[in-house]
């Protein structure tokens, strides 16, 4: 029996490779996706699997979706997409940085299998890429900041220095100054992507210094947390925190994943699947921002939305010359936009950012 | 002024976790057994106390329902490694995936709600003195149990009878046996001590250091928490000494981080394991002293001979 099912998964895997044959119509596709974190970390990876919920969904029983949690970044990512490739999945969706060599590696030995990597930038024939434009609601986000806070002193509680993280840091920063020049933004670097008792005592130890309004790039709510028990305002992260500050939550920037893994998905389904680097923002609704909480009043959201509004219009980007880096070495040219290719590789803080970036 | 109370604050609370732990697993190998599943106790510990919280609406059920899962975890550690005799390092491993993976099912229901800030003691007058007040009158029942924990642990393995038996169990099952004391039974003890005082550490984490529920939340603290016995020389004062010193790096680092000093993070992040090393070669220089503290019997497996 078991002989009998390897060579049926053959046969299939072998008749998947042909060019345009069609899927065995009472089969159902089977998508599968790899998680860096535990899908109850309430952010980044409950986000994905909302997505993969989404696909169920949408697809009922023409899809089988199965996912992998806790996928550590490195050699073990590869064991785990080559099993779920051999597993006869035929699209699969690798949902961390890390996991990007691991992705392109095991892609090459199954053709005929579609892979599709979040946030990182290499492709090859049957591997697409996707990302969200994160900095646009952080742009948001830091001019709400500045709005909300008192003291002048936003916080600010950092993972890794990547460029996915410091471009969020730059695009608060200059939201935050663009309401309030004298905005000064505190970084904490826990070193860690989850970390819950570190963020706590990082969320403590800005609002000791002064920060009285919280921003995190790490996954768990804990910061969130803080915040509503010090009496003061946060912004979640990936997901909507507000079970964990009913009152701190001013807003939450969302990922939301859904859309583009049932476009998928579908391509998959039709045959018209083909290699794609996308990088959606606030415009395709890849990133929202989550409902105000209670905390924030008209004008403050009035504010917000008329800044999302330019920003999904094209009118507003959040990183437009005249820009210089930290070090007073210029960076844009006034009206200048900065390229994508730039913001993909931001390694440095701009001007006005305290604290040094870690090397 | 007030920013070096909330620092010291902040070091409190990041070293009770540990201290708990640690003197746990320190009263575990003192008799001898090497459980390695501190993390897993300890998560067991956080999300048992937070479940047993939410559902009771006490903080003292919590607590000790926190205890207890820690200590049933460690019972099942000891029925493996003691009367079945398997390997202790290997079970003490499986001990902590188990836990982590067992942690996050019964979780799934307590992921998302929030419980209310743990109460801090608050004794009239002396509370409100400044500095000293708040920091030696004003912390949460929890941080003063882990003091009396660790002055009890060490009173007794010095100065009472069974401890000194539990301490001869751990040098030389052998001989204990043959002078006829329940070396198994004494030991069964001792590691569900160390595992209710690990499910302490836990609940002290979901409980009142963050206060909520994540899966994978002790993140790596159990391992400190083993570390620290070691860095300790398997001596309680010296362990709670160990997890300040840890606590207190942490801490430290992150507020440099926010004063904006200009160190790299990821040397700041280093710091307190560095640390940690440090003192480590130090107290190990003299190894006859090492070997004196060292239990010799430390995760060998007892065969009964007769």
């Amino acid at each position: 029996m078991k002989r009998a099912i390897r060579m049926f998964a053959a046969l299939a895997a072998a008749a998947s490779l042909a060019p345009g044959a069609p899927a065995i119509a009472d089969e159902p596709l089977k998508v599968a996706f790899v998680y860096v974190g535990p899908i109850g970390d309430h952010g980044w990876s409950y986000q994905h699997d909302a997505g993969r919920k989404a696909v169920e969904k949408e697809f009922g029983d023409k899809v089988k979706t199965t996912f992998v949690e806790n996928v550590s970044e490195g050699p073990d990512a590869e064991r785990v997409i080559a099993q779920l490739a051999q597993g006869g999945n035929k699209l699969i969706f690798t949902t961390s940085f890390g996991f990007m060599n691991p992705t392109i590696k095991v892609a090459s030995r199954f053709p005929g299998v579609k892979f599709e990597h979040a946030t990182g930038f290499k492709t090859a024939k049957n591997v697409s890429i996707y990302n969200a434009r994160f900095y646009e609601g952080r742009y948001v986000i830091g001019q709400i900041a500045a709005k909300m806070s008192k003291s002048g002193t936003i916080g600010y509680i950092a993972s890794f220095p990547i460029p996915e993280v410091v471009m969020g840091i730059n695009a608060a920063y200059l939201g935050a100054k663009s309401i309030n020049p004298n905005i000064k933004i505190k970084t904490i670097w826990v070193s860690s992507w989850f970390d819950p008792g570190k963020e706590a005592d990082a969320a403590k130890a800005l609002v000791d210094q002064g920060a009285d309004v919280l921003m995190q790039h790490t996954d768990s709510p804990a910061a969130m947390k803080l915040a509503e028990e010090r009496g003061i305002y946060a912004f979640g992260q990936a997901s909507d925190m507000k079970t964990f500050g009913p009152k701190a939550q001013l807003t939450s920037i969302v990922d939301d994943w859904n859309y583009y893994y049932i476009d998928r998905v579908k391509a998959v389904m039709d045959g018209s699947w083909a290699t794609k680097d996308t990088w959606d923002g606030l415009k395709q609704k890849m990133v929202e921002i989550a409902p105000y909480g209670p905390a924030v009043p008209d004008d403050v959201k009035a504010l917000a939305d008329a800044t999302k509004e330019k920003i999904i219009s094209g009118e507003l980007h959040p990183f437009t010359g005249p820009l210089a880096k930290q070090d007073g070495t210029p960076w844009l040219k006034d009206g200048e936009k900065a390229s994508d290719k730039d913001l993909l590789s931001m390694n440095f803080f701009v001007q006005g950012v305290e604290g040094s970036l870690p090397k | 002024m007030d920013l070096v109370l909330n620092i010291l604050l902040g070091v409190v609370v990041a070293a009770t976790p540990l201290v708990f732990a640690s003197i746990g697993e320190l009263v575990a190998e003192k008799s001898g057994v090497l459980n390695l599943g501190v993390e897993g106790m300890m998560i067991i510990g956080a999300v048992a106390a937070f479940a047993a919280t939410v559902g009771s609406g006490s903080y003292i059920v919590g607590i000790l329902v926190g205890a207890l899962a820690g200590a049933t975890m460690a019972f099942l550690f000891g029925a493996l490694t003691l009367t079945l005799m398997s390997n202790q390092v290997a079970c003490g491993l499986a001990l902590t995936l188990f836990g982590l993976g067992l942690s996050a099912l019964i979780g799934q229901a307590y992921s998302g709600i929030s419980l209310p800030q743990f109460p801090r003691v608050d004794i009239p007058l002396l509370t409100d003195i400044p500095f000293i007040g708040p920091l030696v009158f004003g912390q949460d029942a929890l941080v003063y149990l882990s003091f009396a924990l660790v002055a009890g642990v060490g009173w007794f393995l010095t100065r009472t009878r069974a401890g000194l038996i539990l301490r001869a169990v751990g040098e030389n099952h052998e001989a204990a046996h043959g002078i006829g004391y329940p070396v198994v039974a004494i030991r069964y003890l001792a590691v569900m001590f160390g595992g209710a005082c690990a499910g302490l550490g836990g609940a002290y984490l979901s409980l009142v250091q963050t206060p909520l529920w994540v899966e994978k939340m002790s993140a790596g603290r159990g391992w400190i928490a083993l570390a620290l016995v070691v860095f300790a020389s398997w001596r309680p004062l010296r362990a709670l000494g160990g997890a300040y010193l840890f606590g207190g790096i942490t801490i430290l680092q992150l507020h440099s981080q926010a004063l904006g000093l200009k160190i790299d993070a990821q040397i700041l992040s280093m710091l307190p394991y560095l640390a940690t090393i440090v003192v480590l070669v130090v107290i190990s220089r003299d190894r006859m002293k090492m070997k004196l503290n060292a239990p010799s019997c430390l995760g060998k497996v007892f065969y009964a001979t007769s």
